[in-house]
């Protein structure tokens, strides 16, 4: 097993980071978290893996007959992905009321919180 | 049917609750929808306290694995629901605080949009059954989902008046931080899962026990990140920005519960996960545990009071105060004994009440006069005596005057902590306590100067007008139900401080959360172990002196500061911590990303 997921996933959440950090559009910003949550799918999934597995569904195959990978971690994924749309579209349904009450999305020229 | 039964109940009720006035909200009038409201928080709050007097005499620690998928030698893929007493308190003061909220809001919004009376309610409902959810879990992954649930809800609901510029930029900033700081707990539980192979609590610890030593790399990223997470929920320093950003706009009842429960939460989760996954062998060094905590406490009680007192929109002066007050339960947690964990849970209980009614007395100024604007509301309150009673009483209560469960907290905690951190203590809850007692002085009793231009505001500083929440203009009077609420929560705080019953509760909760060997026995060997017993939190002479000083040297504060013209500008020393506070979404992720070098250096 290489380690070339575990830096894919490390690479994608300080991109994601550095996306964030750095973004003059709030739908980029968005996206950007997205970024960030996709390395948690990408780690999750490079932890269950087992060299030369399968898919651990039972139908066509006799169970034991063969490696498969770890169930649970896809589990997690789904229900991670599931959390990850909720969040994606709340956030973008605020942006658009931001857009709406103050006319731009450059978090740059939104400064009424401060101090 | 057993008490562990009627643990997923109280996860249940309220999100029934919710799916039912999300699905027969368009024909039901505002009054049933509210009353169906109050009506399944209090359900599971009837649940929460029956199941914490059933495990009150005895050390069980009921677990219920939902479906039956009970443990195998050992090992289980199940979901466990774990009810001891302090998740099970926690849940407790959750469903209580959610009624008194909803019975606040009871006459206090606008009127909800045809057919969407139930919209405020279930919202309500769903974060009820996040927190309640978060206090009960016995799994990491279940955690973070009950963890995004509260989130996800609690963003939906700072950002609940849509037509408002300010609460959806707040909620956005809200969302976006907290968002991060959950996938960061994930991406955490990801590798506890690639060390160990296990998800729950109790079977990570039981499985970091086989490999005892110093932790490796692996071990101290995964508590880094998952820390990480539930310090963003705590409010933190450097990971505190979002809360008062979303304070300030919230709709007041939910200002009421994120800061009297969901930080703590936030608090309680990295407690849990500290004492269940990583106080045993193979776990993480005390010493590391302990370093990390009180450095991040002691700075973020110095900034949020820092902050706090250079406030002049009331609910943003409320909010910073939490987050001070957040520093000191986390210096008390990192203390890592049952004395301080006692201590930090009176504290909590005792400042649910104090700062839930404060925000509820502020409700109440923002629905009179438009405004929570410590200047522009310069002696207006004088037509409101018993707002400004209850608004006195919860500053003294902040500031820590016997016998309220405030003090009676922060004199156990600062004991537990020993030498200097009673000076902070005493400090912070003075600075905290004054800030509420200036604005009290300043609004209510029309003490010191009237500012001669007090609509202007320096571009640094956050004024406070605001849309008022209630419905076409000002109440003709104010509901009772916005004044009884805040009384009733005062008492309770009070109550805190003055029961018996209550502390050796406490004390016997605090003694079994800090036992990871008995934890670990109950959940996966049904084995009920009694923990060591330790003296329950107690008043003492010095805890009542140290309140008493901390409280004069509040009203010292406030009413020296009130006698002083006030200032236009803002002073010089605050502008670089002012700056901090940019409301940028971007300095926050940059902070984050210092704040989670941070924790690392001092953790590894």
């Amino acid at each position: 097993m290489s380690a070339a997921p575990y830096v894919v996933a490390g690479w994608l959440f300080l991109m994601g980071c550095y996306g964030l950090a750095t973004s003059r559009n709030l739908i980029h910003a968005v996206g950007c978290l997205a970024v960030c949550q996709s390395s948690t799918y990408v780690l999750l999934l490079a932890v269950g893996y087992r060299s030369g597995g399968t898919a651990p569904v039972f139908s066509d195959i006799a169970p034991g007959s063969r490696p498969v990978v770890d169930p649970i971690v896809q589990a997690l994924t789904l229900t991670d992905i599931v959390i990850g749309a909720t969040v994606t579209a709340l956030l973008l349904s605020l942006v658009i009321q931001v857009a709406k009450r103050h006319r731009t999305v450059d978090p740059d020229e939104l400064s009424e919180l401060r101090g | 049917m057993s008490v562990a039964q009627t643990l997923p109940l109280i996860v249940i009720t309220p999100m029934f609750g919710a799916a039912l006035l999300v699905g027969a909200g368009r024909r039901l009038p505002r009054f049933a929808a509210e009353t169906l409201g109050c009506l399944f928080a209090a359900g599971a709050a009837v649940l929460a306290l029956l199941a914490l007097a059933a495990t009150g005499s005895s050390a069980g620690q009921p677990a219920e694995w939902v479906g039956g998928w009970r443990p195998h030698n050992g090992v289980s893929v199940g979901i466990v629901l774990v009810g001891d007493r302090t998740g099970l308190g926690l849940a407790t003061l959750v469903s209580l605080l959610v009624l008194a909220a909803l019975a606040y809001a009871w006459r206090y919004f606008a009127e909800p949009p045809r057919r969407h009376a139930g919209s405020f309610p279930a919202l309500v409902l769903l974060f009820q059954a996040g927190m309640c959810g978060f206090t009960l879990t016995g799994d990491l992954f279940n955690a973070f989902v009950f963890f995004e649930l509260m989130g996800v809800v609690a963003y939906a609901l700072t950002g609940y008046r849509v037509e408002e510029a300010r609460a959806v930029q707040g909620a956005l900033v809200f969302g976006v931080v907290n968002s991060l700081g959950g996938y960061t707990t994930l991406l955490g539980i990801g590798l506890l899962y690639a060390h160990t192979g296990e998800l729950g609590f109790a079977q990570i610890g039981n499985a970091l026990a086989g490999s005892p030593g110093t932790p490796d790399a692996l071990l101290i990223a995964g508590f880094t990140l998952v820390v990480t997470g539930l310090l963003v929920k705590a409010a933190a320093v450097p990971f505190h920005f979002w809360l008062a950003d979303a304070h300030a706009v919230a709709p007041t009842p939910v200002c009421m519960l994120m800061s009297g429960v969901m930080v703590e939460l936030g608090l309680y989760g990295a407690a849990r996960v500290y004492w269940t996954v990583f106080a045993g062998p193979g776990g993480m060094p005390a010493a590391d545990a302990h370093r990390a905590l009180l450095a991040l406490g002691v700075l973020t009680a110095v900034l949020g009071t820092l902050m706090c007192w250079q406030q002049r929109h009331l609910k943003r002066l409320l909010a910073y105060s939490t987050v001070a007050h957040a520093g000191l339960f986390l210096m008390g947690l990192a203390v890592l004994s049952p004395a301080g964990v006692g201590g930090v849970a009176v504290y909590v209980l005792g400042h649910a009440g104090v700062k839930a009614a404060l925000f509820a007395c502020v409700g109440i100024l923002l629905d009179r006069f438009a405004s929570v604007d410590e200047h522009q509301l310069h002696g207006r309150g004088r037509e409101l005596p018993w707002v400004g009673a209850l608004f006195g009483a919860g500053g003294l209560a902040l500031a820590g005057l016997p016998p309220f469960g405030t003090a009676l907290g922060k004199a156990v905690t600062e004991e537990a902590v020993g030498g200097w951190a009673t000076a902070l203590f005493v400090l912070v809850s003075a600075v905290t306590g004054g800030a509420v007692l200036r604005a009290g002085a300043r609004v209510f009793l029309g003490l010191g100067t009237r500012p001669a231009d007090a609509g202007r505001h320096p571009a640094d500083e956050t004024a406070g007008e605001e849309e008022p929440e209630t419905r076409g203009g000002p109440l003709s009077r104010i509901p009772d139900t916005m004044l009884t609420v805040p009384a009733v929560l005062l008492a309770a705080a009070l109550a805190v401080g003055l029961v018996p019953g209550l502390r050796t509760g406490i004390g016997q909760a605090a003694d079994a959360f800090t036992d990871h060997a008995g934890y670990l026995a109950a959940v996966l060997h049904g084995r009920a172990a009694e923990p060591v017993p330790t003296p329950p939190p107690h008043w003492t002479a010095s805890g009542v002196l140290w309140g008493l000083v901390a409280t004069a040297l509040a009203a010292g504060l406030a009413l020296w500061t009130v006698r002083r013209p006030v200032r236009d500008d803002v002073a010089r020393w605050t502008v670089p911590l002012r700056r901090m506070h940019s409301g940028h979404v971007g300095d926050y992720i940059a902070w984050f990303l210092a704040g989670v070098t941070l924790l690392g250096a001092l953790i590894a």
